[in-house]
């Protein structure tokens, strides 16, 4: 790493270079009580994969100088610091921006300002919204005062507590003197499970934190009360971090406003988690724009990124104007781009509540790849999902019960279209047969197909959400049969059971990560299930005779699959844990909590 | 028993546990007929062509009803029906009333079903035509779908497989394409019925609840026949349809929908005593098809607007005789 000083109107700018000179610039930005440090993962995987990276420390800050007066750290004199850096280190290319907490205010000042054109080919902010615009948010707000507008202030006060401690005199820099700053680490690791690392926070911490005090004081109420025009023309990368304690995602809902380039991108990780523990990540999402803007084509989520942008823009658009109620809604009060930017995986998409959900996933939006033991009737699910307006949809065939097959397919799934942000594990068959006379073959089968393809599924792409770190949410479809047992039902119940427990184990296990799990339990649901399942012990005459009974049954029932699938998105939107669908699944469910006994009798019953 | 005229030579075991009829009608008799389906075919088309957004269901039925009567047309089997929009998928559809041409206005891009069955000297058409203001994209792929039903439905009668049966074939070929099955919302929901040619003696062009009343007498007295054989005019899903077609004309209505768009087709199946076809080649759906399928065979490129995609139709294999 190379250090040297850039002087801007009087100050020393402490400035790091690091990666390959020729390679695209990458200039990143530190908030407040940080240094350059803050970054070190981050540049480490941008240098490592060619880029030029680039860091200072901002005035008052780590090495560099610390001028007098609160009016020193106006935004003014902090995006022409941002600029003389930018043009000591890339004379003659834009520079590519990330930027920080206060590091992120400051530079959508230096993106908004005319120079910006020419100098800065793309913004990723963080955590740190331009302060104008986070004025006109406000304004906005207040001006239309309903329930959802008012919680979106209330929620964004609460988070913003210190800001007014900040202003008041003595108190915050008395804080920081006299301890905050010496358990400055511990506190990271309490409250934003950030793991403690040798040499952060710097031992320049407590002056830095005292002196950046100035910023707050400087700029808050200035532009939070006389918000500016603010837009841009540069490409902007919104990274919401989902478990900020300081900025709430709602303040970027009308960032499209101002920079109607812009890619919205969701991580989840806190407010320094994301740069101390996610380091890789982020420097990926850079990386992306940052190729995007230099003419590569977009990455697969990046892609979606400006969809799920754009889908949002419009519903904010419609809901400012006509109120929260009357936006674009399909059923069941889901907007109809609820899951615009989302990329869904449904197993044994090709047919029944695979299909239905398939198709109401690309109805709300949502990119589909969905994968069916038959590939002509994934195909055909996929042909209707872009007839409902599905951005993609792609088709594959796998069996779920072959392990090697699902992890290749996950692969598969990622390097293509990116990795999933919902996987519903669907697939299964049906089976009828009492204990005794199912035949250990039958018994492999179904726990193969209904657990094994379960457990495959969820251990394939939970591995890459975790990997990526943007969270998810996996439904796992079980049945009615989980918690209602019946003697005729012995290993199809089992195999159901054994998913509905499956579920409620990951869901602990996956919520750190901030990847969902939903159980579906579905009932009697109008597919071919009656149709494919298998008897035990029945003639072949028999068999066809019991398939036509269950099937008449599940016919007169006539429940729509379709319903199923609304339940399964909204337990998605909502992350439900469990959801029986149907009167009779629900009715069980009730049933097998009052009294379990009852369930254990009415199991007896004969209903072959 | 009373079937007619049979020569002893013909009556094998098979027909005789049938007890039925001969097939009753000559080659005159089908031109007849075949001509007023035509007929009312091409009225049907020619409201297509001048429905317009705004074109209420109930200004449409009466223009078919007019267009009809203008070409001759005596009595109705039943008035003249028109659906836009959802309507044409019988969405939220609770009571018979509804079938009934509403205030629903046509807009750009909806689809459209006109059915009528015009009735000139006895013999009666019962046909159904389906169309779009404007482009709709979900339309024009059940449209090409839609060939499967007719081709399906036809190789099964030839077939002689009960009612019941194809009925579910009909079923299965629904599922695997991802569509809803609306003919089930018809009274009965029945896929078909027999059409013969009407005797009775009521007065003409006055219609009860919908069907006219020389068409109510008719059915009455084709219902009670044909109950004693343990087998009915109407064709469904049920215990009555579990025989074999019976010789006659069947009108045959497959009545599917995706969404929010829907489509049928209505006309005259023959099914005589070893033998079933559609008794008419040049319909509008028919020369609509065989167009799509001459543009996609000169460019070379599959039907389907997914290359690859494959869809195993049951009747995929099967051609339609020429007649």
């Amino acid at each position: 790493m190379r250090r040297r000083a850039v002087v801007s109107a009087g100050v020393p700018l402490a400035m790091y270079e690091q990666g390959n000179p020729a390679g695209p610039t990458v200039l990143l930005v530190h908030g407040y009580p940080d240094t350059h440090g803050v970054w070190d993962d981050v540049a480490a995987a941008l240098a490592a994969d060619g880029h030029h990276v680039v860091r200072y420390d901002v005035r008052g800050a780590g090495a560099s100088g610390a001028p007098r007066g609160v009016s020193s750290y106006r935004l003014s004199h902090l995006a022409d610091d941002l600029f003389a850096v930018a043009d000591a280190v890339s004379p003659y290319r834009a520079v590519h921006l990330a930027a920080h907490d206060w590091g992120s205010i400051q530079a959508w000042e230096a993106v908004t300002d005319p120079r910006a054109a020419g100098r800065i080919a793309s913004y990723t902010s963080l955590s740190g919204p331009c302060l104008d615009h986070a004025g006109h948010w406000a304004r906005r707000r207040l001006a239309r005062p309903t329930p959802h507008h008012l919680g979106q202030l209330l929620t964004q006060a609460t988070r913003s507590w210190y800001i007014g401690l900040f202003h008041l005199p003595l108190l915050a820099p008395a804080g920081w003197r006299l301890g905050l700053a010496a358990r400055w680490g511990s506190v990271l690791a309490r409250a934003e499970g950030v793991t403690p690392r040798a040499g952060h926070p710097r031992p320049t911490l407590a002056a830095d934190a005292v002196r950046g005090i100035a910023l707050y004081r400087a700029n808050m109420l200035r532009h939070l009360l006389r918000p500016r025009q603010r837009p841009t023309a540069v490409p902007v990368q919104l990274i919401t971090l989902t478990r900020d304690r300081y900025v709430s995602p709602a303040l970027g809902d009308d960032l499209d406003r101002w920079a109607p380039r812009l890619w919205r991108r969701t991580l989840t990780a806190g407010h320094w988690s994301a740069l101390l523990e996610k380091g890789p990540t982020v420097a990926q999402m850079i990386g992306e724009i940052a190729a995007h803007a230099d003419g590569a084509p977009a990455a697969p989520a990046l892609e979606r990124a400006a969809a799920s942008s754009r889908e949002q823009a419009a519903s904010q658009r419609q809901r400012l104007r006509l109120g929260p109620r009357l936006g674009p809604r399909l059923g069941r009060g889901l907007e109809r781009a609820a899951f615009a930017g989302k990329l869904a995986v449904v197993t044994g998409g090709g047919s029944g509540i695979g299909r239905a959900t398939a198709l109401a996933f690309a109805e709300h939006g949502a990119a589909v790849v969905v994968c069916d033991l038959d590939l002509a009737t994934a195909e055909r699910t996929v042909e209707l999902a872009r007839l409902l307006g599905a951005p993609e949809a792609h088709a594959y065939r796998v069996d779920v019960a072959d392990s090697a097959a699902v992890d290749t397919f996950a692969r598969e799934v990622a390097v293509a279209h990116g990795v999933p942000d919902i996987v519903v594990n669907n697939a299964g068959v049906g089976h009828g047969g009492t204990f005794l006379r199912t035949t250990e073959k039958e018994w492999r089968h179904i726990l193969e197909v209904n657990l094994g393809g379960v457990v495959h599924g969820c251990r394939a792409f939970a591995t890459l959400m975790v990997e990526r770190g943007e969270g998810g949410h996996l439904v796992n479809v079980a049945s009615a049969a989980a918690y209602l047992p019946s003697k005729v039902l012995a290993a199809y119940a089992t195999s159901k059971a054994a998913v509905y427990m499956l579920s409620d184990c990951l869901r602990a296990e996956l919520a750190p990560a901030g990847i969902g799990v939903s159980t579906i339990c579905p009932g009697l649901v109008n597919t071919n299930i009656a149709r494919t399942s298998t008897f035990s012990g029945r003639s072949a005459d028999g068999l066809d005779a019991t398939r036509d009974r269950f099937a008449a049954l599940y016919a007169r029932r006539n429940f729509p699959p379709e319903k199923v699938a609304w339940q399964i998105l909204r337990a998605v939107r909502e992350n439900r844990a469990v959801v029986p669908v149907t009167v009779e699944a629900r009715a069980g469910r009730l049933l097998s909590r009052l009294s379990p006994a009852l369930t254990r009798a009415a199991a007896r019953i004969d209903i072959d | 028993m009373t079937a007619p005229l049979r020569t002893p030579a013909r009556t094998s075991a098979r027909r005789r546990s049938q007890a039925t009829t001969a097939f009753p009608y000559d080659g005159g008799d089908l031109d007849r007929f075949r001509e007023l389906q035509r007929l009312a075919y091409a009225c049907a088309e020619r409201v297509g062509a001048w429905l317009e957004p705004g074109v209420t269901e109930r200004q449409a039925s009466a223009r078919l009803g007019r267009e009809l009567a203008a070409a001759g047309v005596q009595d109705f089997f039943h008035i003249p029906f028109a659906w836009f929009g959802d309507r044409t998928a019988f969405r939220h559809f609770r009571t018979p009333l509804q079938f009934f041409p509403s205030r629903r206005r046509l807009e750009e891009g909806m689809p459209y079903i006109l059915d009528c069955a015009p009735v000139i000297d006895g013999y009666t058409a019962d046909i159904g035509y389906a169309g779009r203001a404007g482009a709709s994209p979900v339309w024009d792929r059940i449209d090409r779908d839609l060939r499967e039903y007719r081709d399906l439905i036809v190789a099964e009668a030839r077939r002689r497989t009960p009612l019941n049966e194809i009925y579910a074939r009909v079923d299965a070929l629904i599922a695997r394409h991802g569509y809803d099955n609306r003919h089930r919302v018809y009274p009965g929901r029945v896929i078909g019925h027999q059409i013969t040619r009407t005797t009775a003696r009521g007065p003409a062009g006055v219609s009860v609840l919908g069907f006219g009343v020389r068409t109510l007498q008719t059915l009455g007295r084709e219902f009670l026949g044909e109950r004693r054989y343990g087998r009915s005019p109407l064709w469904a899903d049920g215990r009555a349809s579990r025989h074999a077609p019976t010789p006659g004309l069947w009108a045959v209505e497959p009545h599917v929908a995706f969404r929010d768009v829907g489509l049928k087709f209505e006309e005259l199946l023959v099914v005589t005593e070893d033998d079933a076809y559609w008794l008419d080649d040049d319909l509008p759906h028919v020369r609509r098809w065989q167009r799509a399928a001459d543009t996609s065979s000169d460019l070379a490129v599959p039907d389907l607007a997914v290359p690859g995609v494959v869809v195993p139709g049951v009747a995929s294999g099967v051609a339609v005789e020429a007649r």
